[in-house]
């Protein structure tokens, strides 16, 4: 099943994009909120079996579907911080949190696989299947609609938070509280709702990205594992609360992984884990991360 | 009269501020020195670098000759170095005997003299606890020996600090507003333990800024004024040098801002 | 503290261990000691975690890894040596090595970074574990590893396993105990209140925490090794199994995280109950959402844990019990010196002020 390099090189490029949506969101709210989602696979897997029951049960088409799962996903990111985390009091707070988002990813894990059992299952529509032609000759490659549709839509998102962040009052406010909380909250931010609607942004991504996702690839609840390593190895490689890092940390990465699959497909998730391994070796707060102050 | 800690030159920005600029300063051997000057004049950054918890830009700190500048802290706290912080820093989850044993664990000797290589053995050997309990009744709070150090007031953290600091037996202790937020009562108290520890041989640098304190205690002081020691002096000429008010009230022309003293 | 209290603790622990000796001795019915040999399991790997986790403040995920290679060493090594029985016991402090020459690299590199990034990556090197015992051709793949039987009598079959066991668990909590009490385990304490402030004392820092990482990883790939032995199967999903971690830490917080006793409370409480759930829900997805979910209910609402939860209740009622027999300060009645009195000075204050408030007043008799 050898695929050419250039095949490889297009699905990584294309795939990262996707990738690079959902760790955007991660390090977003890594960035704000000083946690570490570790929910996010989770819901990527979540937000695919929405998308799922909308074309299967109410023939709604996936990008149509996508009004209904962004904002969903959106309330169900804020519930999380608001129920879950928001309580949490004390200077272990932010460890606790992250434990917290453990224990959502776990219990969210549990329910999925007894509302949807273990049998995999994968998104349908036309342009999942049917592709455009990029390469001709002996083996011509069809590139599923879906890559580009997704990876365009990736784009526009990825350009929508930027302007939120940069353009909008909103977008201040969160990146005061990215700075410096204590700062923020003596000039008026009001940072619980900052925190809270960022957490609502970061997962709401995943609602774009579990559909991409699960258009190709057969996905269960146990899909979540891949998919947060994936992402966490993604977002700490780019520096945890990067944006930019996270973008290009995401297309990299997906990319080799997609080459190397060429030769090993077992083991192209190990080089995965090992580009992390060594990056945080060389520079321990990752490629674009900043130098931490802050004890702990 | 040799000068115990010096710093030379020294100079550190963060992104476009200019922290410290061509700082000169020196504290001699057996001195209680101030450190003065208003909000954002570099005085905790000096702290810092002289510890090693902030890189210099530019120019060196000297130790009783020898070059300590860049160390990382537990180099620069072993060579003699002791330092208090503004916000205190104690081990809450631990007790105060613990957080004494911990401050004394490189200078501790066993029987012999020797230094203690085992990890394993028990904490805090009898002279280290004997020693531990001196020092915390010199400052007076023996009685909480045994409580966990979250459990102390403000004014009671920064005895403990203090205390700890002392366990290693530094020749010079940094103290960062040693009186800071703390009633005078208390005040007068870590007043005295200065004069005693001092008459006892150790040096102090002092930031602060309750004027009285500092005038009270210090043999000399300088003057910060963004990032450049303006003056330095017997408290009395500080008191009436131009320069200092300047720096605290900004220059004559520049309005009457109540600025902090 | 009077002679009785002096002597409570030391007396529980004595009995405790008295009844652990003759557990399988009074409860011979095999199904309970198969539960009472799973508990002991995870009082070791929890006792474990928590002298690295609960000592150092950072918060392992992946103690699978340690828990995983250790399984697969001794089952490999009795599988192709075709051990069985008894001297298989021997291969545990094998199991243990292994574990602890993994810990060494991986602490190297992940006790760099902050407590978060820390986290993360025990994850993210608990997947790689589980992906190589998948993939790599000499832990045979899917198939597992498969260890040759005991031929021991069906009715006592539990028993060297249930000492094993035993001890296993026992000598973890005596290594808490002592390295709690060490210089070491001092300085492994201060590194997690204030871990810049404790390099600033000279504790150096990589050292403290690498050993604390390489002791912890000993002794959880001991316990994994025995758990081979006795359940006599490694697969990757169950050597290398992420509930193990969720556990692990559930039990730690629970009881008491950073206590000694701590971890040994949660391992008693929650092993049983994991065991019910287990044979309750057969498919095994319903237990997820009950651990996750109490996870969440002990980091909400139990976030320190049972035992110093319970001591803060424990002062509380203590110091309640003191201020019944005092006067509260709008009886009019001046009382000198009066404040809240310690433990020691409680039946004698109470005593005297009692006396000396005389007549109950409106506020009833005392």
């Amino acid at each position: 099943m050898a695929r050419s390099l250039y095949e490889a090189i297009i699905d990584g490029v294309l795939g990262g994009g996707v990738y690079a949506l959902m760790a955007v969101g991660l390090t977003l709210i890594f960035g704000v909120l000083d946690i570490i989602n570790i929910a996010q696979g989770i819901l990527v897997v979540l937000a695919a079996y929405l998308s799922y029951v909308l074309e299967t049960h109410f023939h709604i088409d996936l990008f149509v579907g996508l009004l209904v799962t962004v904002p969903a996903m959106f309330l169900i990111g804020l519930a999380i911080q608001v129920l879950f985390m928001r309580p949490l009091r004390g200077r272990e707070r932010v460890s606790m949190s992250l434990l917290a988002s453990y224990a959502v990813a776990i219990i969210l894990e549990g329910v999925l696989y007894t509302i949807f059992g273990p049998n995999t299952v994968q998104l349908n529509a036309w342009y999942i299947t049917k592709g455009v032609k990029i390469l001709g000759g002996a083996h011509p490659y069809y590139l599923p609609y879906i890559y580009l549709f997704g990876f365009g839509l990736a784009v526009v998102l990825v350009v929508a938070i930027y302007y939120i962040l940069y353009r909008t009052q909103f977008g201040r406010s969160v990146r005061a509280t990215m700075q410096d909380q204590t700062a923020a909250r003596l000039i008026g931010i009001d940072v619980n709702r900052v925190a809270a609607l960022t957490f609502g942004i970061g997962v709401a991504v995943t609602a774009v990205g579990g559909m991409v996702y699960g258009s190709v690839n057969a996905f269960n609840a146990n899909s979540g594992y891949d998919l947060i390593s994936r992402l966490l190895a993604i977002v700490i490689l780019g520096g945890l609360g990067s944006i930019g890092g996270a973008l290009v940390a995401a297309v990299f990465m997906i990319t080799v992984e997609a080459v190397v699959d060429i030769w090993s497909p077992s083991w192209s998730v190990v080089v995965f884990y090992a580009a992390l391994v060594l990056v945080l070796t060389i520079k321990p707060t990752g490629l674009f991360g900043k130098k931490e102050a802050r004890a702990q | 009269m040799t000068a115990l800690l010096r710093v030379e030159g020294v100079c550190k920005a963060f992104g476009g501020v200019q922290a410290l600029s061509e700082c000169v300063m020196e504290v001699e051997q057996g001195s209680i020195a101030g450190l003065i000057g208003p909000n954002g004049s570099g005085k905790t950054t000096l702290f810092n670098v002289i510890t090693g918890y902030e890189r210099i830009d530019q120019g060196e700190v000297y130790l009783k000759g020898g070059k300590i500048t860049n160390l990382p802290p537990d180099k620069v706290f072993v060579l003699g170095i002791g330092r208090t912080f503004q916000l205190t820093r104690v081990f809450s989850r631990l007790t105060v005997m613990e957080n004494m044993i911990v401050a004394a664990h490189h200078k501790e000797r066993s029987a012999d003299g020797a230094r203690i290589r085992n990890p394993f053995a028990r904490a805090g050997g009898p002279a280290t606890r004997r020693r531990a309990m001196e020092l915390l009744e010199f400052t007076g709070i023996a009685g909480h020996a045994g409580a966990l150090a979250e459990t102390l007031s403000y004014g009671q953290r920064k005895l403990l600090e203090l205390s700890y600091v002392l366990m290693a037996e530094p020749e010079i202790v940094l103290l960062d507003e040693p009186a800071g937020g703390v009633n005078p009562t208390l005040v007068s108290t870590i007043t005295d333990r200065i004069r005693e520890l001092n008459r006892q041989g150790t040096t102090f640098l002092i930031v602060e800024h309750n004027m009285d304190f500092v005038m009270g205690l210090c043999d000399r002081v300088t003057v910060l004024d963004y990032g450049n020691a303006v003056v330095t002096g017997p408290p009395e000429m500080i008191r009436s040098d131009r320069r200092v008010l300047d720096a605290y009230l900004g220059a004559a022309e520049g309005g009457d801002d109540a600025s902090a003293a | 503290m009077s002679a009785l209290t002096r002597w409570i603790r030391p007396g529980l622990v004595v009995a405790l261990l008295a009844f652990g000796a003759l557990f399988p001795l009074i409860y011979t019915s095999p199904l309970t000691t198969t539960y009472a040999i799973d508990t002991l399991i995870f009082v070791g790997g929890v006792v474990a975690w928590n002298i690295f986790s609960g000592y150092s403040g950072y918060i392992s995920l992946g103690h699978a890894v340690f828990f995983g290679s250790g399984a697969y060493t001794v089952g490999l090594v009795a599988l192709h040596q075709n051990l069985m029985g008894g001297v298989t016991f021997a291969l545990l402090p094998l199991g243990g090595l292994v574990a602890a020459a993994i810990a060494v690299p991986f602490g190297l590199i992940a006790l760099r970074v902050r407590r978060h990034t820390f986290v993360v990556i025990t994850i993210a090197v608990f997947f790689i574990f589980q992906l190589m015992a998948f993939n790599l051709a000499f832990t045979y793949g899917n198939g597992g590893v498969s260890t040759p039987f005991a031929t021991w009598d069906p009715a006592t079959y539990n028993n060297p396993y249930y000492y094993a066991a035993f001890l296993i668990a026992v000598g973890a909590i005596a290594l808490s105990w002592l390295i709690r009490g060490s210089r070491f385990g001092l300085q492994l304490l201060a590194i997690r209140d204030d871990e810049d402030r404790a390099r600033g004392l000279g504790v150096r820092a990589m050292r403290v925490k690498l050993t604390a990482f390489v002791i912890s990883a000993f002794v959880t790939g001991i316990v994994g090794g025995l758990w081979v032995l006795f359940i006599g199967q490694a697969l990757p999903e169950t050597a290398f199994n992420p509930a193990y971690d969720l556990s692990v830490a559930l039990m730690g917080f629970l009881g008491g995280f950073g206590t000694l006793w701590g971890p040994v409370l949660g391992a008693l409480l929650l092993e049983p109950l994991q065991q019910e759930i287990t044979q309750r829900f057969t498919s095994g997805y319903e237990s997820l959402i009950v651990l996750g979910g109490l996870f969440l209910l002990v980091i909400l609402f139990l976030p320190r844990g049972l035992i110093p939860t319970g001591k803060e209740w424990a002062d509380g009622l203590r110091a309640w019990w003191e201020r019944r027999g005092q006067p509260r300060p709008g009886d009019g009645l001046a009382v000198p010196g009066t404040a809240v009195a310690g433990p020691a000075d409680g039946p004698v204050a109470t005593a005297g002020a009692a006396e000396r408030s005389g007549a109950p007043g409106p506020g009833g008799a005392r």
